[in-house]
């Protein structure tokens, strides 16, 4: 391991008898340094064959029971990988994948220079913050009509490039034969994280948005989906009250 | 400093508070009752009758203990909602007669705010991420901009109710939490196994329903009880903190703090402690006495919110069942 940072003693392991150990010849992958942590993973910047490359890697979770644990990180980790790879075939900008070892709960893929739209969004014009926002209603539609739900779209896991190219990451929670209510969900979860975070410009980017999203199934396909979110956000509360008053 | 009488009747516990700001110890009174249904699961109608035979004894006892008389109280604050409407109407009642009878200002509280407050105030974190688990709710909620946000939530039924519909069917309960520990928590001690049951998170909300009838279908099927307390519990609880974690990072918070009825649980909060040494945050959990439902955390709330000029005609203090906290401005805190 060059130009090495101490790694996880496990995934120090992995990487030597996985990649540089046996059989390859080459030195496949290199870690350069710590690249950051989400909410499941830890992020290595990385050089896999010469290209600059992520190393996303799901630690186990201590607060799990060990044998929940390791199943989680594993399906997790498939489900990226099968995710990420049938968005890029519907031609959605999402990380090429470079390597996976489900065992091990590792992705590499391409390295993507940008900024997380959740940053941008405070620091660029709207007229910005909304064609952002209405490229990814497109792929988000674009998914759904392919029955795939991305699972958590929140402005966390959107990276937008320097020259304003708009890549969806971490398709971990994906999910492969999503019905109404798994789209439901997407766009809900979208326009949550727009309220929460980025509360006085949400209904704006939500617009655009849903424009994205119509430009791709029309405004039927549109209405429909806006009407789940709404079926949804109404459900859930209070359930216990409704439950007792019929009785 | 401002002394404010507060009255709660959201759910199951009439509860009357009264706190004084600026001044320690700040809880002058706490009186509560708490209906407890013979069989099954809450009735709102026969839990506000309860609450309304009882109340003025328990408004009468706050006022003897706290040693004070209703002239030298600053303000009444009552929970408005979001609850059961029978219930809510019990408090609303009463806090309207006082304060028309006391020519007192009356300050309308949100159930869900006045927890946050309580737990900020008696857990001393500052600017945590909240996760709020109770019998009728489960949300994951930060500061941001004059109001609390949420970021994640419940897609179907609260972790609380979870617990005890499944403790309920199975035969554990009611009651539902013996010694201060949930039944079911307790059941899964014995457990052994992780069964396959569905973990269900989707992006930052959890769902339970499926996870429930799933969890009662296997115990039909002759599964080893203590085995499904135990999966349950683990999916369940291992959901909330995920979305809690997510919230973490969104948010760049170094706090996390848990309130609500479910915060109780002492397995559920060494699992909240593990994640946080893992994301270097701190851990607060509200102390079990002020986790569940109680009148002292609506005074305080209102004692704040009174303090920051927030008040209520009578005539428009009117009942809200779902009053969700994201729709409460936060005049008291600086965003
Ligand atoms: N391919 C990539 N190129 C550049 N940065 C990335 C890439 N993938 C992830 N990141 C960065 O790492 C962070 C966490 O990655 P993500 O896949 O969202 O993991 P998690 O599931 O833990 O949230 C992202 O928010 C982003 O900043
Ligand atoms: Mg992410």
């Amino acid at each position: 391991m060059e130009e090495g940072v101490a790694l996880p003693e496990p995934l120090d392991k992995v990487i030597r008898v996985k990649l540089s150990g046996v059989e390859l010849p080459l030195q496949l992958l290199s870690l350069v340094k710590i690249m950051g942590r989400g909410a499941e993973a830890l992020l290595y910047y990385a050089r896999f064959l010469g290209y600059p490359a992520v190393l996303k890697w799901r630690p186990p979770k201590t607060y799990r029971h060990p044998r929940f644990d390791s199943y989680v990180r594993r399906e997790r980790t498939l489900t990226e990988a099968r995710a990420i790879y049938r968005a890029r075939k519907l031609g959605i900008r999402a990380p090429a994948l470079f390597f996976v070892d489900p065992d091990n709960a590792i992705i590499v893929m391409e390295y993507v220079e940008g900024m997380l739209y959740r940053d941008l969004i405070p620091r660029t014009e709207i007229d910005e913050s909304c064609r952002i926002a209405r490229v990814i209603g497109t792929y988000a539609a674009m998914l759904h009509q392919e029955g795939i739900a991305h699972g958590d779209l929140t402005t966390s896991n959107v990276l937008v490039k320097g020259d304003g190219d708009v890549y969806l990451i971490d398709f971990g929670l994906a999910v492969t034969s999503a019905d109404d209510e798994d789209k439901g969900i997407d766009v809900h979860i979208f326009l949550r994280s727009l309220e929460s975070a980025h509360y006085h410009l949400y209904e704006k980017l939500f617009d655009c948005f849903i424009k994205g999203y119509a430009s791709i199934v029309g405004s039927s396909g549109a209405e429909r989906v806006i009407a789940k979110v709404r079926e949804i956000r109404l459900r859930g509360r209070y359930v216990e009250e409704r439950r007792a008053r019929k009785r | 400093m401002v002394i404010v009488l507060g009255i709660e009747s959201t759910a199951h516990t009439f509860g009357v508070g009264v706190v004084a700001s600026d001044r320690e110890p700040f809880i002058l009174a706490d009186e509560r009752i708490k209906y407890t249904p013979p069989t099954g699961g809450i009735h709102p109608r026969e839990a506000a009758r309860y609450m309304a035979e009882r109340a003025h004894e328990v408004v009468r006892r706050a006022l003897r203990s706290s040693g004070i008389t209703l002239s030298e109280v600053d303000a009444i604050a009552v929970a408005l909602g979001p609850g059961l409407g029978p219930c809510l109407r019990v408090g609303a009642t009463i806090a309207r007669a006082l304060a028309a009878y006391f020519s007192k200002p009356l300050v309308p509280v949100n159930h869900a705010v006045a927890h946050v407050e309580i737990g900020l105030k008696l857990t001393g974190a500052r600017d945590p991420v909240i996760v709020y688990l109770s019998g009728g709710n489960t949300l994951i909620a930060a500061f941001l901009g004059g109001r609390y946000r949420v970021f994640g939530e419940t897609l179907d039924i609260a972790l609380g109710n979870l617990l005890d519909v499944f403790a309920r069917e199975t035969g554990l309960g009611p009651p539902y939490v013996v010694k201060g520990v949930h039944v079911v928590d307790a059941c899964a001690e014995e457990g052994k196994e992780i069964l396959d049951l569905p973990y269900v998170v989707r992006g930052q909300d959890v769902a339970f329903s499926g996870l429930l009838t799933a969890a009662l279908k296997l115990v039909k099927r002759g599964a080893r009880l203590p085995d499904v307390c135990l999966s349950l519990r683990e999916m369940a609880y291992d959901a909330v903190i995920e979305v809690a974690t997510r919230c973490l990072l969104h948010t760049n918070r170094r706090e996390v703090m848990v309130v609500g009825g479910v915060a109780a649980s002492k397995y559920l909060r060494r699992k909240f402690e593990e994640m946080a040494k893992l994301y270097g945050a701190r851990l607060y959990v509200v102390p079990p006495e002020y986790a569940v439902d109680n009148g002292v955390m609506i005074a305080w709330t209102g004692a704040l919110a009174y303090s920051a000029g927030v008040t209520v005609p009578i005539e428009d203090a009117v009942i809200r069942q779902r009053w969700r906290i994201d729709e409460v401005d936060i005049p008291w805190r600086r965003a």
